[in-house]
C-alpha cells in the first residue's frame, strides 16, 4: 500500500515547526544548533515528496545539495560551539553577545 | 646636417642637468661659463641646421625630425618632433644667439652673487625651453616650451625674493600669463576637436588643412591663440605684469622681457597664420589690440623715472607694432621687427645693467646725467640703440618698424597714424633717457633727488637697497661712477654692432629675410603693393617724425625750455592708473564676491556635505539597539521575516 503524499507533507511541517520553535525557546547552543538541523531536514523530506509526486528529479538534486551545505555547516558550526563550551562550560547562547551594537 | 636640430633644445637641457648637479661644485664663474657655452654651442647647431635649409629647394625647406612618440590617446596623436622651417630657425638663431651674448653678460654682472649657479640653472632652463616653443611640430609641444618660459620667468624675475618687490613681481607675471594660458588650452582643445590633431606640418597637419575650417571656429581658435599671446607678449589688457617684471635681474629683463620669452606671442600668431587668414575678424582684432598696445605703452614710457622701467613700456609698446603688422598680414615685417628689436633691445637693457651696475644700484634716472664721461663704451652703445629703435636710419630699427608701417597704410590709414604717433613718442622718451642718462649735468653726489613723500609715493623707484650682498658692491658704494668689466662689455659692442647692420636682413629690394620665409607662407604671402613712390614718402615721414621726437625731448631735457614735470603727468608715469584701478577693483567688488563665495562655501555646501553625514551618524545610533547581539532575537526576527513572507504570497494567491 502506498501513504498519501499529504502525510509525508504534513510531517515536514511539524517537524520543521518542532525545530523552528526549538531555535526560537531553547538557550544551549548545541540543541539549537540539532534544531537547525531538523529544519533542514524537514525542508529535504518536502523536497523529495514534491519530487516524487511531480515526477522531477530536481527536488531530489536540491536535497543533495542541502547535505552537501548542511555538512559543512556542521563542520563550521560544531567547531565554533565546541571551542566556546570549552573556554566558558556551560555558557548559553545569550551569553555570546559580543558583536551588539 | 639637419638631424643636428635635435641637439638645439638638447644642448641647453644638457646644461640644465649639469648644473643642477653640478652646479654648487662649480660655483663662480664656471658655471656662467658653461651655461655660455651650452647656447653658444645650441647657436652652432642652429647654424648647422640653417645650412642644412639652405642646401635644399626653396620648396622643400621644411624638416621634421620625429624624436619618439610621446602620446597616443584616442585619436589623440602627439610625437615629440621638431620642425625646422625658415620661420622656426630665424627664431633658433637670433633666441639662441642674442642669448649667448647675454649668457656672457651676465658673467660679469651677477658675479659674486651668493646664488650664482642657480641663475645660470634657470637661464639654460629657459633657453631649453624657448627653443622647445619654437621647435616644436604641434600645438603640444609648443604650449610645453610656452609654460616652461612662464616658470622661468617666474622663477627669474623673483630670484631675489628677498624683496617683497620682487616676489610679488614674480606671482604677478605667472598669474597674468595664466589668465592668457588658459586661452591657448581652449584654442588647442578647439583645433582638436575640430581637426583631429594637433601637428602643425604635413598633409594632415593643422597648417595645411586650415583652409577647411568653418569661418567661426577658425574665428574662434585664432581669438583664443590671441589671447594667449596677449599674455605672453603684454599686449593689452594682460600687459600687467611686463613692467614689474623688472624686478629680476637686468640679465633676465634682457634675455626674458625684452628679447626672447616676450616674442613667443608674435612668433605663435605667425606659426598658425593659415587659421588667423581664415578669419578676417580676429586680424582686425589683433591689429587694433596691437596699434592700441604700441600707442598706449608709448605714453607710459613718456613718463617713467626708473631707467628700467622705461625699456619695459618701450617693449610693450614695440611688441604692439609686431602684432600690429601680424592684424595687418604683413608677417615677414613682424618676425623682421621682432630680430631688430631683439638686437636693440638686448642692448638698451644691458646697457641699463652696466649703468645701474656702475651707479652702484641705482635705477632713478633723476639721480644719474653726465655719465657718458664715465662709462665711454656704455654710452656709446646705448646711443646705437637708442638711434635704433627711435627709427634713425640706417639703424636696424627703421627699417623694420618703415616696414610695418607701410603695411599698416596698405591696410587702413588710421593704423598708420597710430603706428605714426607711436614712432613720433618712441623717439621722444628714448631720448628723454638718453639725456637724462648720458648728457646734462651729474646728479648722483646728491643726497637724494626726491623730496620725502614723492619717495613714499613711489615705493617702486627706491634704490634696490635689500639686493642682497653683492661681493664686490659693498667696497664702492657711494664712490665714482665707473664702467664695467669687459665681459659686460662686449655683448653691448656686439650687439651695436647687430643694431647697426641689421637692417641689412632685410633691406627693400634686396629683401634676403623675406625670401628666405617665403616658403613658410606660401599663397597667403602679402606682398605690398604699393607705388615706389609712396613708400618712399611713408619712409621719409618716419624718419621726419623720430627726428621730431628727438628735437622735442631736446628742447625739454637739454635746454629745459619747458619745465619737465608738465610733460610728465602723474597720468602717465601711474601708466593711466591701470595699475591703480586694478588694485583697487581686486581691493573692493572682488574680494567682496570672494568674501560672499567663501561664506557660502562655509555654509551651504559644507553645510550640506555635513548634514548628510549628521543624518547618516543619528540614523545610525538609533538603529545600533537593533543589533542586541542575542541569536534568539535575530532567529525570530528571521522567523518573523518568513512568517510575513508566506502571509504575503498566500495572501496574494487567494486574492
Amino acid at each position: 500500500m502506498t501513504v498519501d503524499d499529504t502525510w509525508y507533507l504534513i510531517l515536514g511541517a511539524v517537524l520543521f515547526t518542532i525545530g523552528g520553535a526549538g531555535l526560537l525557546v531553547r538557550r544551549n547552543p548545541l540543541v539549537m544548533f540539532m534544531c537547525v538541523e531538523l529544519m533542514l531536514n524537514a525542508v529535504n523530506l518536502t523536497f523529495v515528496t514534491f519530487a516524487r509526486t511531480l515526477d522531477d528529479v530536481g527536488g531530489q538534486v536540491v536535497v543533495f545539495f542541502v547535505l552537501v551545505v548542511a555538512a559543512a555547516e556542521v563542520v563550521v558550526g560544531l567547531g565554533i560551539i565546541v571551542s566556546i563550551l570549552r573556554r566558558r562550560p556551560g555558557a548559553t547562547a545569550d551569553d555570546v553577545s559580543l558583536l551588539r551594537g | 646636417m639637419l638631424s643636428a636640430v635635435w641637439l638645439v633644445p638638447a644642448l641647453p637641457l644638457a646644461g640644465f642637468a649639469l648644473l643642477l648637479l653640478a652646479g654648487r661644485r662649480l660655483g663662480d664663474p664656471l658655471a656662467g661659463w658653461l651655461a655660455t657655452l651650452m647656447v653658444a654651442a645650441a647657436f652652432v647647431a642652429g647654424i648647422v641646421t640653417f645650412a642644412g635649409l639652405l642646401g635644399r629647394d626653396e620648396e622643400e625647406r621644411a624638416f621634421t625630425f620625429r624624436l619618439f612618440e610621446w602620446l597616443r590617446v584616442g585619436g589623440l596623436d602627439v610625437d615629440v618632433s621638431f620642425l625646422a622651417d625658415p620661420l622656426s630657425i630665424t627664431m633658433v638663431l637670433f633666441v639662441t644667439g642674442v642669448g649667448t651674448l647675454i649668457h656672457l653678460y651676465s658673467i660679469g654682472y651677477m658675479h659674486g652673487d651668493p646664488r650664482y649657479d642657480r641663475f645660470f640653472l634657470y637661464l639654460n632652463l629657459f633657453a631649453f625651453s624657448m627653443l622647445v616653443l619654437v621647435l616644436g611640430d604641434n600645438l603640444l609641444l609648443t604650449f610645453l616650451g610656452w609654460e616652461g618660459v612662464g616658470v622661468c620667468s617666474y622663477l627669474l624675475i623673483s630670484f631675489w625674493f628677498e624683496r617683497d618687490t620682487a616676489a610679488t613681481a614674480g606671482k604677478k607675471a605667472f598669474i597674468t600669463n595664466r589668465v592668457g594660458d588658459w586661452g591657448f588650452m581652449v584654442a588647442m582643445f578647439l583645433t582638436f576637436f575640430a581637426l583631429g590633431t594637433l601637428t602643425y606640418s604635413g598633409d594632415e597637419g593643422i597648417l595645411q588643412r586650415a583652409p577647411d575650417l568653418p569661418e567661426s571656429t577658425a574665428l574662434g581658435i585664432a581669438l583664443l591663440l590671441f589671447v594667449g599671446a596677449a599674455g605672453k607678449s603684454a599686449q593689452l589688457p594682460l600687459y600687467v605684469w611686463l613692467p614689474d617684471a623688472m624686478e629680476g635681474p637686468t640679465p633676465v629683463s634682457a634675455l626674458i622681457h625684452a628679447a626672447t620669452m616676450v616674442t613667443a606671442g608674435v612668433y605663435l600668431m605667425v606659426r598658425v597664420h593659415p587659421i588667423l587668414e581664415q578669419a578676417d575678424t580676429a586680424l582686425h582684432v589683433i591689429a587694433v589690440v596691437g596699434a592700441a598696445t604700441a600707442f598706449f605703452a608709448a605714453t607710459c614710457a613718456v613718463a617713467q623715472r626708473d631707467i628700467k622701467r622705461v625699456l619695459a613700456y618701450s617693449t610693450i609698446s614695440q611688441l604692439g607694432y609686431m602684432f600690429l603688422a601680424v592684424g595687418v598680414g604683413a608677417y615677414v615685417a613682424a618676425i623682421f621687427h621682432m630680430v631688430t628689436h631683439a638686437f636693440f633691445k638686448a642692448l638698451l637693457f644691458l646697457g641699463a645693467g652696466s649703468v645701474i651696475h656702475g651707479v652702484h644700484e641705482e635705477q632713478d634716472m633723476r639721480r644719474m646725467g653726465a655719465l657718458r664721461a664715465f662709462m665711454p663704451v656704455t654710452a656709446a652703445t646705448f646711443i646705437v640703440g637708442w638711434l635704433a629703435i627711435a627709427g634713425i636710419p640706417p639703424f636696424a630699427g627703421f627699417w623694420s618698424k618703415d616696414e610695418i608701417l607701410a603695411a599698416a597704410w596698405e591696410d587702413n590709414v588710421l593704423l598708420w597714424a597710430v603706428g605714426l604717433v607711436t614712432a613720433l613718442l618712441t623717439a621722444f622718451y628714448m631720448s628723454r633717457q638718453v639725456f637724462l642718462v648720458f648728457f646734462g649735468e651729474p646728479r648722483w653726489r646728491e643726497a637724494d633727488a626726491r623730496s620725502p613723500e614723492e619717495a613714499l609715493a613711489t615705493p617702486e623707484h627706491e634704490p634696490s637697497a635689500a639686493t642682497p650682498a653683492r661681493g664686490d658692491e659693498e667696497a664702492h658704494v657711494g664712490g665714482e661712477p665707473h664702467e664695467s668689466p669687459w665681459l659686460m662689455l662686449a655683448p653691448l659692442v656686439v650687439l651695436a654692432a647687430l643694431s647697426i647692420v641689421g637692417g641689412g636682413l632685410n633691406l627693400p629690394g634686396v629683401m634676403t629675410l623675406e625670401h628666405f620665409l617665403e616658403p613658410v607662407f606660401g599663397d597667403q604671402f602679402h606682398e605690398l603693393d604699393l607705388a615706389g613712390g609712396v613708400q618712399v614718402a611713408l619712409a621719409v615721414a618716419a624718419g621726419v617724425g623720430a627726428v621730431l621726437g628727438i628735437l622735442a625731448a631736446r628742447e625739454v631735457y637739454v635746454r629745459h625750455r619747458l619745465q619737465a614735470e608738465r610733460v610728465e603727468p602723474e597720468l602717465l608715469r601711474r601708466a593711466w592708473y591701470i595699475d591703480d584701478g586694478l588694485a583697487a577693483v581686486v581691493d573692493g567688488p572682488v574680494e567682496e564676491v570672494a568674501e560672499g563665495a567663501a561664506a557660502f562655501d562655509r555654509r551651504g555646501i559644507d553645510g550640506f556635505v555635513d548634514g548628510v553625514g549628521t543624518v547618516v551618524r543619528a540614523g545610525g545610533s538609533r538603529l545600533r539597539v537593533v543589533q542586541t547581539g542575542y541569536v534568539r532575537n535575530y532567529a525570530l526576527g528571521m522567523a518573523a521575516g518568513a512568517v510575513l513572507l508566506l502571509g504575503f504570497f498566500l495572501a496574494r494567491a487567494t486574492l
